[in-house]
């Protein structure tokens, strides 16, 4: 019997994927861990894994198609052998399921229990969900291997049930070594070009773009944003990290101010645990870990990929983490929970020359933060007229949660922070 | 070697036994002029006489508890219930007694009896026939438990626990009974509480015994045809003493277990094995413990739901692709 293979379900929110590209043909043979297609979810481009050997003997899906979770995409098996186009959900017939009824393909295993006397079950597979709290669902030996060959486990996609990295996963992943290359951003037109500015099209809205609407106008009309701004001196931070990214130049370093706001958000949580919190209705969830996201600008939208646990990390850590989650996610090969579950957002358009700028808020998190470009201008500094290095803050919060008072201590406290940046060497 | 049933494999051994040990005897309800009721004792009347083979009233407790005393003092009964389901009159006799024997006498008297029958569903005799109690049994120290799945080890495993010195519980199954297999004319013993690896594999291991041990070799054929997928299947042919090492070996190759028991899950074999596994040998594992159980209810009397309850080859192999993802 062919192999029949499903979408499978790769992100807590997924419903359904689009399917890119296929990488294989009718015909082509397939060995079981072969990619066979490349598969958009709302946050991310996956790879589908085939998990048989035989022959790819029938596509029922053209590229560029959205398609439900559970659906048939394609068959494998015997070269030669006969597919019958799936049909949509087929009922149950027989009572008891046929001696050489297929099972369902390892992607998408069949619910337990059913009854006794039901078929082989093809009903979607409930929902895997990346683990809120952020931790990397890897099968124990895989997360024994990869140890063993150096592989980050964070950085892999899951193929085993609910998405869990399994042993074929840290092998695959160290046999591609460091593959990767993100398609550039489309270059701006010349100046004084002739024409129209662009086609004339409608375009479909991609997963990503959909959520991304979706999202946003639930925060936008669910929360009762309010803003707070603070103007900040910025000359100890640039100095500071001048002076560190030269003397450590040797070790790889290269703070960001990114880097710097990270870290000194991540404190002043611990000291504003208020502003770490989530409204839940009926209760409001303060979360013991800050785990701090940033937004970061891909092809088609943005995504938030998470510093896990930066209150307990050095800013160094945070760097070194910051540089390759921001570098995937441009890539759009962030695993999902690598951009879940975080607990407050920094959103800094200081590098794209933006003054100031009040974010909306990324539920279910209580606050975010907007950093602006650093400008030099006149301050007045013991009653005389001196320049000034300074950045702009905005924290949108959340009322429900975050009351004025307490947004204002919060801004207070990442101002004291980034203004004796020594501070967040500590 | 000949090809003989798995109940002459059984009544070869009960023979063997009665003939080297004038110790053993036989008991049970019609086990002597009836011939068992599934015809497993038939001709030994004949051959070693009513003082050794006998014939007991329907009374379970009667007649295990008589069975217990007389073992106390040097006999060997090997006692033969209908269906192990009416082992539950004799609880008292079999779990609270023979099972604490040795240890209540401080070593001083020991306990060599054998109690056997057929423990199995499948049949359509209903939820009071239909029990499984190795679970029960294996849950009480002092007890050993054998659940033979075929005639060679049916035979082997037999002769042991009649030499055994302590209660021996044998679990036989009514489907297997008329099943055939290879069992060598010379004498041969099997040891308690060492597996035996039914077929080798590399993907997943099976571990199961009994009459499930039957249905998946016939799994495991399927997923080699269909899926490309190698199964080991490991027979624990006893569940206590349990031959976990022989099973974590086969894990420690393979890195995924389906474990497989024609059983109610709860409380069941299956439970203590899954724990046993991930205690040892967590990190060689590379997906969760798989289980594949009776469905849990009473014996379903309904032939054809009753065999979905049962573990069969289409549920095991079901169950084994889940294990693989």
């Amino acid at each position: 019997m062919a192999n029949i293979i499903e979408m499978p379900k790769l992100s807590d929110t997924m419903t359904v994927g689009t399917l890119v590209k296929w990488l294989k043909k009718e015909g082509d043979a397939v060995k079981s861990g072969d990619i066979l297609a490349e598969v958009e979810t709302d946050k991310a481009t996956m790879e589908l894994e085939s998990f048989f050997d035989g022959t790819l003997l029938s596509v029922f899906i053209p590229a560029g198609s959205q398609v439900p979770i559970g659906a048939a995409l394609c068959a494998v098996g015997k070269p030669g052998e006969k597919v019958a186009a799936p049909e949509a959900k087929a009922p149950p017939a027989a009572p008891a399921a046929p001696p050489d009824a297929p099972p369902a393909a390892p992607a998408t295993p069949a619910p337990a229990a059913a009854p006794a006397a039901a078929p082989v079950s093809k009903a979607p597979v409930p929902p895997a969900a990346a683990d809120p709290a952020g931790r990397v669902k890897i099968s124990p030996l895989a997360r024994k291997l990869a140890v063993e060959k150096g592989v980050d486990p964070a950085g892999v996609a899951g193929t085993g049930t609910g998405g869990r990295i399994v042993r074929a996963d840290i092998l695959s992943a160290k046999a591609a070594g460091g593959k990767g290359g993100s398609a550039p951003f489309a270059g701006g037109a010349a100046l004084g070009a002739k024409g129209p500015v662009q086609e004339e099209a409608l375009v479909p809205v991609s997963n990503i773009r959909g959520t991304i609407a979706r999202r946003l106008l639930e925060s936008k009309i669910q929360i009762p944003h309010y803003y707070l701004d603070i103007e900040i001196d910025a000359g100890p931070l640039l100095e500071l990290r001048a002076e560190l990214n030269a003397a450590l130049e040797q070790e790889g370093v290269k703070l960001s101010v990114n880097d710097f706001i990270l870290k000194a958000s991540a404190e002043a949580l611990r000291q504003v645990p208020a502003v770490n919190c989530s409204w839940e209705g009926t209760a409001i969830r303060h979360h013991s870990a800050a785990h701090v996201s940033f937004a970061v600008a891909i092809e088609d939208g943005l995504i938030t990929p998470v510093i896990r646990d930066a209150h307990l990390k050095t800013i160094f850590a945070i760097s070194a983490e910051a540089k390759p989650l921001g570098k995937r996610a441009k890539e759009k090969k962030l695993a999902p929970d690598e951009f879940t579950g975080g607990t407050f957002c920094v959103s800094n358009l200081g590098m794209m020359g933006i003054d100031r700028f009040a974010a909306i808020i990324n539920p279910p998190n209580a606050a975010i933060l907007a950093v602006g470009t650093t400008v030099r201008k006149p301050v007045v500094k013991d009653n005389s007229i001196v320049i000034g290095q300074r950045m702009s803050l905005t924290l949108s919060a959340d009322h429900r949660v975050v009351d004025g008072a307490v947004g204002a201590a919060f801004l207070a406290a990442i101002r004291d922070l980034l203004e004796r940046p020594s501070l967040l060497l500590l | 070697m000949s090809q003989i049933q798995y109940r002459e494999a059984i009544r070869q051994a009960l023979a063997e036994e009665l003939t080297r040990d004038p110790n053993v005897v036989v008991l049970g309800e019609e086990v002597a002029q009836f011939h068992g009721a599934y015809k497993v004792t038939e001709g030994l009347l004949e051959k070693f006489g009513p003082k050794r083979i006998v014939d007991t009233p329907i009374s379970e407790a009667g007649f295990i508890g008589m069975g217990l005393g007389a073992s106390m003092l040097g006999v060997r009964p090997v006692i033969e219930l209908m269906f192990w389901s009416f082992y539950s009159v004799a609880f008292d006799q079999i779990l609270n007694n023979a099972a604490n024997v040795r240890y209540m006498s401080g070593g001083q008297i020991q306990c060599p009896i054998v109690i056997r029958g057929p423990a199995n569903g499948g049949t359509n005799v209903g939820a009071t026939h239909s029990h499984t109690p190795e679970n029960v049994l294996a849950n009480h120290p002092g007890m050993k438990v054998v659940v033979p799945s075929t005639p060679y080890d049916a035979k082997g495993l037999l002769k042991s626990a009649i030499r055994d010195n302590d209660p021996v519980m044998f679990l036989e199954n009514t489907i297997l009974y008329g099943d055939k297999g290879e069992v060598p004319a010379e004498e041969y013993l099997i040891p308690l509480g060492k597996a035996d690896i039914k077929r080798e594999g590399t993907d997943l291991t099976i571990v199961s015994y009994g009459r499930a041990v039957i249905q998946s070799l016939a799994a495991a054929h399927l997923l080699q045809q269909e899926h490309n997928v190698s199964v080991e299947v490991i027979d624990l042919r006893s569940i206590r003493p349990l031959d976990i090492d022989t099973v974590l070996a086969s894990v420690r190759k393979t890195h995924r277990a389906l474990v497989v028991e024609e059983q109610k899950p709860f409380c069941g074999v299956g439970a203590q094995l899954a724990y046993m596994i991930q205690s040892e040998a967590f990190d060689e594992l590379d997906g969760p413990i798989a289980r594949l159980s009776t469905i849990d209810a009473p014996a379903i009397y309904s032939p054809p739901v009753e065999t979905e309850q049962l573990p069969n080859p289409q549920r095991i192999l079901r169950a084994a692709i889940e294990a693989l993802g």
